[in-house]
């Protein structure tokens, strides 16, 4: 059994920044592995420990800078990588939904895995879409925000919760071969061991091309554009306390006091 | 003249709000251009479903009756099929957990472009502009679509219901479902987040994110707690390291809670969060980010480290 887990670099933003046109300032910005997908790593590796013969492929769509983030599932215990890019690729602006299915799809198509792990949303852009619409694309079953899965892979079912809204949880099997969006809290990601991290660098990160994917350069087209970003303008009437930590934790005191608090 | 269609949420025998909220911002985006709007009611009570959402703007509603609860695969058929044959230029769907699990399915299908979690949406026939978050609600971007057909999911308490009465045409959509295709099932629901605490019955909150750190550090918020004789909630994070049980959750997947005080300590803000507390009488909020979006809704707020706050606040209850 295969199951490839798609991985997103994403950039968070620093507490202060500066936006630049349409994007934040480069210098704003820090790298690191999306929380999502490192829940969707560690169901992969679980998975391929508790059953037998299980490859688990990572793949991201990233530039040379993203191999830090891969390196970091293949230390957890995917087996390899596959990291697409394109020089047509850097030019695009943004990559929207179909642009990353178009693109995981491929991938999807060239490793034909069984099972496909994907995070609910990135954290920067917060499309939360890719998984599901890759699925659509490639003909696979799916299933949104899981935090719970069992698979009964002779049987070709993945048994799974999504976390609905106000604490309720459905229960839904779905056919394999599926995608599934991995919510937070379904398991507890592991720490790269030292050994996990010195394999890593000995694993394969493949490249992939537009080309090796039989894609052409339109791929990265887009009907979407930013044409405006900017800081929320803030509704906020909050009074906010000044000074040391005694003084405003004394003004606070206060207010909590004349509200009845701690009476 | 351009048409909408927006297809309506319900689970358990009950529309959710969000399926009002559509019908506004689907009335605004099709008077702009003095286009129809469209509303699809898909599976469960669909008359009684048609009859709520027989409101104000509303021009015809398509039933379609087909089992009780929401199934991806019968909604990705079944829209595609009410799209077809409304021909509309924008399709609205929530961007709720459920809408997440249909929507870009859809798009996809149809070839639509798709925009998720607008926060606003205007549109004047040939260009779709529409507001977004990025980056955990740090900064908004305005995006526009040129598009012929246009996917747009919409956050949910961002635009008011419609409440007002309408005179909109209701009809069964013949709509055709193939059950090869259908490859899931749903075999029920639970409810999660029982337990010994109830946090929604409590006055004050004290509510800790991922701005602790550590699990040890836990203590610092319970000690203030104790000094408050407040009860101790916390953001997903929290929860997601079984540093909490479930039932001590606030937000979208936890708790709604509306106490007197809503000390939230560490916490962001992020709108999952925020949709859990925003309703609480006084909101504080401890946090070194002073961009941090809690702050947007909070009624008083300490821009400092909680690691020196908090401890200065316990002592003012118990010095
Ligand atoms: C489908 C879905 C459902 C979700 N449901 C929920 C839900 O029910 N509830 C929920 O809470 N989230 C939910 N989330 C997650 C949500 O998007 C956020 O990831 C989460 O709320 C962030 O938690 P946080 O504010 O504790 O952490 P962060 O966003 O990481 O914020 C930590 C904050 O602590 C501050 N901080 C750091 N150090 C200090 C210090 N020393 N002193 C003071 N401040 C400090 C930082 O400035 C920052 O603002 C959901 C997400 C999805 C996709």
């Amino acid at each position: 059994m295969k199951v490839l887990v798609t991985v997103k670099e994403v950039a968070a933003v620093e507490d202060e920044f500066e936006i630049d046109g349409t994007a934040i300032d480069e210098a704003y910005l820090e790298y690191d592995l999306n929380e999502w997908d490192d829940y969707a790593i560690e169901e992969g590796v679980q998975i391929s420990e508790s059953e037998d013969d299980v490859e688990v492929v990572s793949v991201t769509i990233g530039p040379e800078r993203s191999e830090e983030t891969i390196r970091m599932a293949l230390a957890k215990g995917a087996d390899r990588a596959v990291r697409v890019w394109d020089d047509s690729l850097e030019d695009a602006e943004m990559l929207d939904v179909e642009a990353k299915t178009n693109l995981l799809a491929a991938v999807v198509e060239e490793e034909e895995p069984d099972l496909v792990l994907s995070g609910v949303q990135a954290d920067d852009d917060g499309f939360g879409a890719t998984g599901v619409s890759l699925a659509d694309e490639v003909g696979f079953e799916w299933a949104a925000v899981v935090n719970d899965l069992e698979l009964d892979v002779e049987g070709g079912v993945a048994s799974v919760r999504r976390e609905l809204e106000g604490g309720v949880e459905e229960l839904t099997d779905v056919d394999l071969p599926a995608v599934l969006t991995i919510q937070t809290g379904i398991n507890e990601p592991r720490y790269a061991s030292l050994r996990g991290i010195r394999q890593a660098q000995r694993k394969e990160i493949k490249p992939m091309t537009l080309d090796d994917l039989g894609l052409s350069a339109d791929v990265a087209e887009s009907d979407l554009e930013i044409v405006d970003m900017y800081e929320p303008e803030t509704e906020s009437d909050a009074t906010l306390f000044e000074g040391s930590p005694d003084e405003t934790a004394g003004q606070l005191a206060e207010v909590l006091r004349d509200g009845g608090v701690g009476q | 003249m351009s048409d909408v269609l927006a297809v309506a949420e319900h689970r358990r025998g009950e529309l959710r709000d969000v399926s009002y909220e559509l019908v506004t911002v689907g009335s605004e985006v099709a008077d702009a251009t003095g286009g129809d709007l469209h509303l699809a009611v898909i599976s469960g009570d669909v008359d009684a479903h048609a009859e709520a959402l027989n409101l104000e703007g509303v021009d015809a509603i398509h039933t379609v009756d087909h089992g009780e609860e929401f199934n991806h695969d019968v909604y990705a058929q079944v829209v595609e099929q009410v799209y077809d044959a409304v021909d509309p230029q924008v399709l609205l769907t929530p961007n709720s957990v459920n809408g997440l699990d249909y929507g870009p399915a859809v798009a996809n299908a149809l070839d639509l472009t798709y925009v998720s979690d607008a926060v606003g949406v205007e549109f004047d026939g040939s260009t779709l502009t529409a507001t977004r978050e990025m980056y955990s609600g740090k900064v908004e971007t305005t995006t526009e679509v040129e598009a012929e057909s246009v996917a747009v999911s919409i956050r949910s308490a961002e635009w008011p219901a419609t409440e007002t009465a309408g005179d909109a045409s209701i009809e069964a959509f013949d709509a055709t479902v193939d059950e090869d295709a259908v490859k899931s099932t749903v075999k029920g629901f639970e409810e999660v987040g029982g337990g010994d605490v109830d946090i929604t019955e409590a006055d004050v909150l004290v509510s800790v994110g991922r701005g602790i750190e550590e699990e040890e550090n836990l203590d610092l918020v319970r000690d203030l707690a104790d000094a408050l004789d407040a009860t101790l909630s916390s953001s997903r994070p929290i929860v997601d390291n079984g540093w909490l049980p479930k039932n001590r959750q606030v937000g979208q997947s936890g708790k709604v809670v509306t106490p007197d005080f809503y000390i939230a300590i560490g916490i962001s803000g992020a709108v999952q969060h925020v949709a859990g507390m925003k309703g609480a009488e006084n909101i504080v909020a401890i946090n070194t980010d002073p961009n941090a979006p809690i702050y947007d809704i909070a009624d008083y707020g300490i821009v400092d480290d909680l690691f020196e706050v908090v401890p200065a606040l316990i002592e003012e209850f118990e010095g």
